[in-house]
């Protein structure tokens, strides 16, 4: 067919056209959010603000922000104004690295911290209905950013944490994330599909709680799934992993409160 | 919490005869009494057992609800426009918590 050196020099250009078209392809797939893989009602229910039944913790984390609390006497609203103005973009920022102590906080840590030193109140238990209705509220301020959080300086210490639990093999069935929401994604595991691990959605209403829950509330799950450790509610562990998924999830949407099946 | 529990979304104006699609959204955990907790005691059933709607007085609508329905249910209803009046939406659960969501309807 090809004489001498000719063959190989096709052959060469040939793998390289392959290998260029595969990097290619794969720079252009963009993850996907879990609101793809819903059912066109499903769907339309989570997009319809009038029938998610994620809004009523809206309208209750609405409720909450002009709500006076703790020993200064103040609300969210005495001191950040009007949420839909002040909390705009802020959710799709979390977790972030607090300059002062140099920790990484998620939107519940934060909310947590404006509790106890400005408004000198007792903090919101992490998965109370008061905790929810306030993440829930705020992330919904919003919806349709793009998410982008910082992973370099200060936080990249915790995105490498995350990023190693993300792909550590771990429990009694000894699976990683990865194995599931990277290798899998899109195929069935029992009646749902498995996600790319993208946090566009939560605090998300999950048809499997029927109830609201937050990001470490999924986590838990998965983490009991593959018979695992399961981490407390905002400990460094998920933490980690949430800057971690955050960082996966950037530029994509926000969308919470999503449904998830 | 008590807080913000029901939705209800409609028009507030209609033309006479038209049809309005109303839909209602309350905050419930119905919990069906098959369930027991973490120490093996059974869960008291607590589900809303009725929901009431009234236009301008007069009752148009009523479902009995079993514990099949999910948590937080959503029901979407249509009534034809006669008259100006408030519609009243009355939920009632095993607890005798009654909750109670008022829209008003003007008619023209």
């Amino acid at each position: 067919m090809c004489a001498g050196g000719s063959c190989v020099m096709y052959l060469t250009l040939a793998l390289f056209i392959a290998m260029a078209t595969s990097f290619n392809s794969r720079a252009e797939t963009r993850l996907q959010s879990s609101t793809s893989f819903l059912s066109d009602e499903l769907r339309a229910r989570q997009n319809d603000e009038t029938v998610n039944p994620g809004m009523l913790w809206v309208g209750e984390g609405e409720e909450l922000w002009r709500t006076i609390g703790g020993a200064e006497g103040k609300s969210c609203a005495s001191c950040h104004g009007d949420a839909e103005k002040s909390m705009k973009g802020v959710a799709a920022r979390y977790p972030a690295v607090d300059p002062e102590t140099g920790k990484l906080l998620n939107l519940e840590l934060r909310i947590n911290k404006c509790r106890s030193e400005r408004q000198k109140a007792e903090a919101f238990g992490y998965e109370s209905e008061e905790m929810l209705a306030m993440t829930t509220y705020i992330a919904r301020q919003s919806v349709g950013l793009p998410i982008s959080v910082k992973a370099d300086g200060s936080a990249a210490v915790y995105y490498e944490k995350g990023r190693s639990l993300f792909y550590l093999r771990q429990g009694q069935i000894d699976l990683s994330c990865a194995q599931c929401h990277e290798d899998n994604t899109g195929r069935r595991l029992r009646g749902d599909v498995i996600s790319s691990a993208v946090v566009t959605g939560y605090p998300a209403y999950r048809l499997e709680w029927q109830t609201l829950g937050s990001l470490h509330r999924r986590l838990r799950a998965c983490s009991l799934g593959v018979r695992a450790i399961q981490f407390p509610y905002g400990s460094d562990e998920y933490l980690s992993l949430e800057l971690f998924l955050a960082k996966r999830s950037e530029g994509l949407p926000l969308e919470a409160p999503a449904i998830r099946k | 919490m008590a807080l913000a529990p029901a939705r209800v979304s409609m028009p507030t104006e209609a033309k006479k005869g038209e049809a309005v699609e109303i839909k209602a959204l309350v905050r419930h955990p119905m919990e069906t009494g098959y369930r027991i907790d973490n120490v093996g005691q059974p869960i008291p059933r607590n589900i809303v057992t009725l929901l009431t709607v009234t236009y301008a007085g007069a009752e148009i609508f009523r479902m009995e609800m079993q514990t099949g329905i999910s948590a937080n249910p959503f029901v979407s209803l249509s009534v034809r426009a006669t008259v100006t009046g408030e519609l009243v939406f009355t939920w009632v659960d095993d607890r005798g918590t009654v909750t109670i969501e008022r829209k008003p309807l003007t008619v023209t």
